[in-house]
């Protein structure tokens, strides 16, 4: 069977679609030696992230085991993890100021 | 392993045999490139640059243009100028020191493009005639060195084809050869993990520095650089930020010790894995890498770039599916991210075409001839 999904580090708090995934799907996702299962609550494209669990708001975002920027909002189990819920933390000119 | 490459006086071993025709300045790129049309066995190297900035950035064009032509896939080397823009006899010295032919041809001195065209031709045909009777002989793979980019990635860049390019890089250093890679801006958020691979403490400060000197650009012009690296598509595509695409970038180099940082446009010294310094931006980036000497170039793309390189072959390598299938005229190799290989599986595999490549077969790049609109960074502005 095809993975679905993928998560890179047992860090990690998100996990990277390999499909085009729906909203309400049920995605079994390898982690170490064991497997979790994740319901989405958004669907997700082929290359984006989803949460493994619920993160808080301005909390770390953990892709390859290490930090890749924090949550700007409360995140969901299963949600859609991006620009519109994610900041970078380098090359920020517009904080600077 | 070993690949066929035309030997040169210096010792250093090409992969391509063509006579550079290369532009010193902006304003005689016209000359150049009727120059490098009309005479059969021609490569052109036009850009940008050359005037009207200051003088860290003078300097910078100049060397790159010196190191360009020291690059082993050309045999003999034409500098086009237009006659006020610097230098050009230092290019040219540097150029000779690589021990092959260069010559020049000076829009104003000759009174004219046209006589300019006619004068540089003559002398562009006498030098691939010379080039012409040279052979390819078998050489070890030691003396190959790959230049590695990634350009309009996605996630599967991350996940698949960098980390399989990084396997190839590995293995041609167990063997004495050399690698590089670059794109400054690509490293943000991840110069920790490059910088406790530095073969000495001063590598790694230097590592931090050139990271450190990148983002202060952005801070500057006071601006989120989210946009600008990762760009637009890399977003639509699913890279969240710099921080992603940085970790997923860097894999390319593979795993093995950095045994030093280059300035744009310099070349490395001794073998094993190096950086560097400079944009992602792709006529640019790749500049450096044929600059630092790369005579074959490990590209990896995630939704699909086409560009090659005049004078040196880059091979397209994607783990993307979709961009395999849409785009395979541009894609010379197919990472497959849901199979089961290794990245070391994948990355011999990866090695043994880079070394058919070395060896004279033509990229998809090459036989498109997707190979022109090349430029040179600068780190300033232009006045």
């Amino acid at each position: 069977m095809e993975r679905k999904a993928v998560i890179l580090n047992s860090k990690d708090n998100v996990a990277t679609a390999l499909a085009d995934l729906a909203a309400g799907e049920v995605v079994e996702v390898e982690v170490d030696k064991g497997a979790i299962s994740v319901t989405l609550v958004d669907s997700i494209p082929f290359g984006h992230k989803f949460s493994l669990t619920d993160i808080k708001s301005d909390s770390a975002i953990m892709k390859y085991g290490e930090i890749i920027g924090k949550a700007t909002t409360d995140i969901k189990l299963g949600q859609h993890v991006h620009v519109h819920n994610v900041a970078s933390t380098r090359g920020r000119g517009d904080l600077a100021k | 392993m070993s690949f066929w490459g035309y030997p040169r006086s210096d010792g250093a071993v090409g992969t391509r045999n063509y006579v550079g025709v290369i532009s010193t300045v902006a304003c005689a790129n016209d000359v150049a490139q009727w120059i490098a049309k009309q005479v059969p066995g021609c490569a052109l190297f036009a850009h940008q640059q050359g005037c009207g900035q200051a003088e860290p950035d003078m300097e910078l064009v100049h060397r790159t243009l010196a190191s360009l032509g020291c690059n082993p896939n050309l045999a003999g080397v034409l500098l086009v100028s237009l006659g006020c823009e610097g230098p050009i006899d230092d290019i040219m010295a540097g150029i000779a020191t690589s021990g092959k032919p260069v010559a020049k041809v000076v829009i104003r001195e000759m009174g004219g493009a046209s006589a300019a065209l006619a004068e540089g031709s003559r002398l562009a045909r006498q030098m691939v005639t010379d080039a012409s009777r040279m052979r390819r002989e078998e050489v070890d793979d030691s003396k190959l060195m790959i230049g590695v980019k990634c350009g309009a990635s996605d996630p599967t860049s991350g996940l698949a084809s960098n980390p399989s390019i990084g396997a190839a890089c590995d293995m041609l250093i167990e063997k004495g050869g050399r690698c590089i890679f670059g794109e400054t801006p690509e490293m943000m958020g991840a110069e920790h993990i490059l910088a406790r691979r530095a073969a000495s403490p001063e590598i790694g400060r230097k590592i931090i520095e050139i990271v450190n000197r990148m983002e202060k650009r952005s801070l500057a012009m006071g601006v989120d650089m989210r946009g600008a690296n990762p760009s637009r598509g890399n977003i639509a595509a699913g890279l969240t930020n710099i921080e992603e695409k940085s970790l997923g970038a860097i894999v390319k180099g593979g795993t093995t010790p950095i045994e030093g940082v280059c300035e744009y446009g310099e070349r490395p010294e001794g073998s094993g894995l190096f950086i560097v310094d400079g944009p992602g931006q792709e006529p640019k980036a790749v500049t450096a890498l044929a600059a630092a000497g790369a005579q074959v170039i490990l590209f990896s793309t995630g939704i699909g770039a086409p560009h090659g390189f005049p004078f040196v072959p880059v091979v397209k390598v994607t783990a993307n599916p979709k961009t395999y299938q849409r785009l395979s005229e541009h894609i010379d190799f197919y990472v497959d991210i849901a199979g089961r290989a290794s990245h070391k599986e994948l990355g011999c595999d990866i090695l043994i075409e880079a070394l058919a490549v070395a060896s004279g077969k033509k990229t998809k790049a090459e036989n498109l001839g997707y190979v022109n609109f090349t430029d040179i960074w600068t780190a300033g502005t232009t006045f």
